[in-house]
């Protein structure tokens, strides 16, 4: 066994590339508490305050601080950067200063363009030039192939946020295997990869060929990267900052090149975690130096920026990055996958103060040891920043190395992939059911000419198959733009150091996603249950609605709307499977808008349910404002019966509540046995 | 047989251990000054329902429910002593989880029903209003023996105890009332919490829609220090005792 796997238990791992049997044989589960836990170094103080002194003079520059308006960036387009050398354990930034945007316009210039222009930087003429003249863009391609429909689906806003202007995101690589494997072994595995492919030259053949050679040399810059910085990447990490490191390096490539909507972490702390626990048995490092290493690393990711448009952070409330790092969950041998890593990740969320990137996600299951809840829960009430999600339920699809991209879609690390899909609305989708085609807003004809309802008062028989039609024609417009994005992604911004990071053979996810769910829900249960009068423009189109009667509303814990929202999720499912999917794609969808809800209802006419043309949304499949009326329980209850193998790609519920309302202090009710014991010690002293 | 329910909260939090059901009685005797519920006052009024729609109700949604449990609050569930014993019963034979919320002010040693009540209790939260017998009487209209009976009765039958006090001021709630209340809290061997909530004036909004003068007008909320303060001087006491009896 060569120097760096000296301590490690040996498996398939060493045979072939399989970092999840390297887990699973080496990790150790850590039931303890958090007192083992150590504060921040004088060095990581001094860092974070040249970081936050940085932030403030970003806030003062109206959001951005620099721009490259020259060079494009690549895997080795910069020099080094750092905030002090001699200080950072963990090094490397996306560009040669820290808080500089870097220029990336594969997915589009004009999009690069915009960005720059909108906060005060002007593109390199020439370069802009280049990419419009020389050198086409993903945009570019997508509005080659895009057909009339599809675009007058996307300016009504019946398809929204699609992305065929900007990186697609939604691909994690498997950095931890630039740590575990060095990048020579891993050229080693793709080039063996393109030896063995068929030798008939299909063009699935050659496009395999070609990719292949694309991620070697991806591979190639990435050790050039390491080179730039002063490190060999070539060889196997030997300790737990090399382990970080590489990893960070592996991950700092993928942002070097893709600015994709959400370019999340993996599952690295139970990774890294073996490496830590090897080291401080050796008498390696400290307890202080491998919390610093955390530090420095969690310091670095909260410091990834790309240069956005102003209506991209409006979309999306803020300047997401969604570096999503998924923490803990249950193996399928029953052994949970908490380590004392886990809790130091955790913790630089007190060492460094609270922050919204990365998003720290724990994969929550009830098996989850006790005191790691405790430390979560400890943490979430100190920090607000920890993202739940439901492992009990994920594992059972995707086994126990899988993470979540972005907020909710989760994928086995570098197995399967997600070509990101955007959103239909469909609320919108029933008022075209209802009209004909005609959108309410600006009074075009973009979809089919269907036949219109004539009627004064809704018939929930005749609105329902009118809908499902309609729902039919959306799924199949729909999922063809998609597929035009993903064959335009592919060719002119792929993702090559991220799936240099993946298995040979991908599964890819196809995702999808429904806007308004609890608008259509209770708009059909206001047709079905009370009456709904109709109120037209002078052309006959309707522009609102008047609902009279009560009628059941989504979010109470009501079957007869509940029933009615599954089904909707049911059958706009059913119409995307039905169709072709680029690349063999596996159909999902996602019931997730968590920000953008706002600005679709801007984008949306009166609905039947009484809710008034431009008011939001509810976000994600949370019911409507304030029609949640039985309580919590009542209302988590409803959004629980939508199935989750119909929106496997995950389902949102944004929940609010005061921290008065889920429990008391500790200081006001307390553990009296141990309160009068404690206080008993106290008077003895 | 119906119960008198004033309302239903799925998610409860504060009602006992986990999350909890809480189903708030209809109707209750005492007229306590600073009472934030007038609304559940009269026996009329709410809705009606049986244990089994009720349990059914709590079962549906269970899985919200797994450290939690039903709460009997109010009002006073013991005004429909009946009702509640039906509904804990049936709790239990259901395998759930049940705790009562009470003053304890309906508590009579010769009824043969708290007997079976206390069997089917996992929890009481008992509200001991004031200990002084006095002052007991100014503050909600009533004896303070009931109460402090029922809460030795439940002692001796090992039914756990968690004792809610409400802390107003210095003038309602003098020292020497606190020490009391403390020295008679550590002779019971079976209490588990002891909560000092601070008196706030959020109920009197309630007083205004219902058309009822407000008794405490102009009597500043508590702070949380002051409650925690009351808190310890309880705790203090409860040890002094301790210390003599056992």
């Amino acid at each position: 066994m060569i120097d760096a796997y000296k301590g490690f238990v040996d498996g398939v791992w060493s045979q072939e590339i399989n970092v999840r049997n390297f887990i699973q044989k080496n990790y150790t589960p850590y039931d303890g508490d958090d007192s083992f836990l150590v504060g921040p170094t004088e060095a990581t103080l001094k860092l974070w305050d040249q970081v936050m002194e940085l932030s403030r003079k970003e806030q003062e520059a109206g959001g951005v601080l620099d721009m490259d308006t020259r060079v494009i960036s690549t895997i080795t387009s910069h020099g080094a950067g750092y905030l002090n050398k001699d200080l950072e354990k963990i090094v490397g930034f996306q560009t040669d200063q820290p808080f500089k945007r870097a220029l990336q316009p594969y997915g589009g210039i004009r999009m690069a363009e915009k960005a720059c222009l909108e906060n005060g930087y002007q593109v390199d003429p020439e370069i802009s030039e280049f990419f419009t003249i020389h050198r086409k863009t993903h945009n570019a391609g997508v509005f080659d192939a895009y057909t009339p429909e599809m675009r007058a689906c996307r300016s009504s806003h019946i398809i929204t946020g699609l992305p065929d202007a900007y990186g697609r995101g939604r691909i994690i690589g498997d950095y931890r295997r630039v740590a575990l494997y060095g990048v020579d072994r891993l050229i080693e595995d793709k080039q063996h990869q393109k030896d063995s492919t068929r030798v008939i030259m299909y063009s699935n053949v050659i496009r395999e060929r070609e990719e292949l050679s694309e991620q070697i040399r991806a591979l190639q810059e990435l050790k050039k990267l390491g080179e730039i910085y002063g490190f060999d990447l070539s060889h196997p990490a030997r300790d737990t900052r090399e382990a970080i490191q590489w990893l960070y390096f592996g991950y700092l490539a993928a942002v070097k090149e893709q600015n994709g909507a959400a370019m999340s972490l993996g599952r690295t702390s139970t990774f890294i975690d073996i490496y830590a626990q090897r080291d401080l048995e050796k008498g390696v490092y400290t307890e202080e130096e491998i919390q610093e290493f955390i530090d420095h690393f969690i310091m670095k990711l909260r410091l990834i920026k790309f240069a956005r448009t102003p209506e991209y952070n409006e979309l999306f409330s803020g300047d997401p990055t969604w570096v999503t790092e998924s923490i803990g969950g249950v193996g399928i041998d029953g052994r949970h996958m908490v380590t004392k890593t886990s809790f130091r990740y955790l913790h630089t969320l007190s060492n460094l103060g609270t922050a919204p990137e990365p998003n720290l996600t724990v994969l929550w299951s009830v098996r989850l040891p006790i005191n790691f809840k405790r430390f979560c829960a400890k943490t979430s009430i100190e920090s607000s920043s920890i993202q739940y999600e439901n492992d009990d339920l994920m594992r059972v699809t995707h086994g126990d190395d899988y993470a979540i991209a972005c907020c909710v879609s989760s994928m086995r690390i570098g197995k399967e992939m997600q070509f990101f899909g955007a959103r239909a609305n469909l609320a919108k989708c029933l008022l075209y059911a209802i009209n004909g085609g005609v959108d309410e807003i600006s009074k075009k004809q973009v979809g089919p000419e269907f036949r219109p309802i004539t009627s004064e008062y809704l018939d929930y028989e005749e609105v329902m198959h009118k809908y499902k039609a309609m729902m039919k024609w959306l799924a199949q417009v729909y999922v063809n733009a998609l597929n035009i994005i993903h064959y335009m992604h592919d060719k002119y911004c792929y993702e090559r150091l991220q799936m240099a990071l993946h298995d040979k053979d991908v599964k890819r996810w196809f995702a999808t996603g429904i806007a308004g769910l609890s608008v259509v829900a209770d708009s059909l249960s206001a047709i079905k249950y009370a009456k709904v009068r109709t109120i037209r423009d002078e052309n006959g189109i309707v522009v609102d609605y008047e609902v009279e009667g009560d009628f059941p509303k989504y979010g109470n814990d009501d079957d007869r709307v509940d029933a009615i929202a599954s089904e909707i999720v049911h059958t706009f499912m059913t119409y995307i499977k039905g169709n072709h999917t680029y690349r063999g794609g596996v159909p999902t969808t996602s019931i997730l808008t968590i920000t953008s809800n706002v600005v679709y209802g801007k984008n949306t006419g009166s609905t039947p349910d009484g809710r008034k043309a431009k008011e939001p949304f509810a976000p994600g499949a949370n019911p409507m404002h304030r029609r949640d009326s039985h309580g919590a329980v009542a209302s988590l209850a409803s959004v629980s019966k939508l199935p989750f193998s119909d929106a496997q790609d995950g389902i949102s519920n944004t929940f609010s509540i005061i921290p008065d309302a889920l429990g008391k202090e500790i200081a006001v009710s307390g553990d009296l046995e141990v309160e009068l014991e404690l206080d008993e010690v106290e008077n003895n002293e | 047989m119906l119960g008198q329910i004033h309302s239903i909260e799925s998610f409860g939090t504060v009602d006992g251990p986990g999350i909890r059901m809480v189903i708030f009685f209809q109707g209750c005797p005492m007229r306590c000054l600073f009472c934030h519920n007038p609304d559940t006052w009269q026996r009329e009024g709410g809705m009606q329902k049986n244990a089994e729609e009720l349990l059914d109700q709590f079962e549906r949604n269970r899985e919200f429910y797994i450290r939690g449990g039903i709460t009997a609050s109010g009002g006073e569930p013991l005004l429909q002593l009946d009702f509640l014993l039906e509904l804990f019963e049936k709790a239990k034979s259901r395998g759930i989880s049940t705790c009562l919320d009470t003053s304890g002010i309906c508590f009579r040693q010769e009824d043969p029903r708290y007997q079976r009540l206390a069997e089917v209790c996992d929890l009481v939260l008992l509200d001991i209003k004031q200990i002084d017998p006095e002052r007991h009487r100014h503050l909600t209209g009533h004896s303070v023996f009931p109460v402090l009976r029922f809460a030795e009765f439940l002692d001796r039958r090992q039914v756990p105890l968690g004792i809610r006090h409400v802390y107003v001021n210095e003038s309602l709630n003098p020292p020497e009332s606190l020490q009391e209340l403390g020295r008679f809290l550590g002779r019971l061997r079976h209490i588990k919490s002891l909560e000092v909530l601070p008196y706030h004036t959020m109920g009197i909004s309630k007083y205004e829609q219902l058309g009822i003068n407000y008794p405490l007008k102009g009597v500043p909320a508590a702070s949380k220090k002051e409650a925690q303060d009351a808190r310890r001087q309880i705790l203090m006491a409860i040890q002094e005792e301790r210390k003599k009896t056992f």
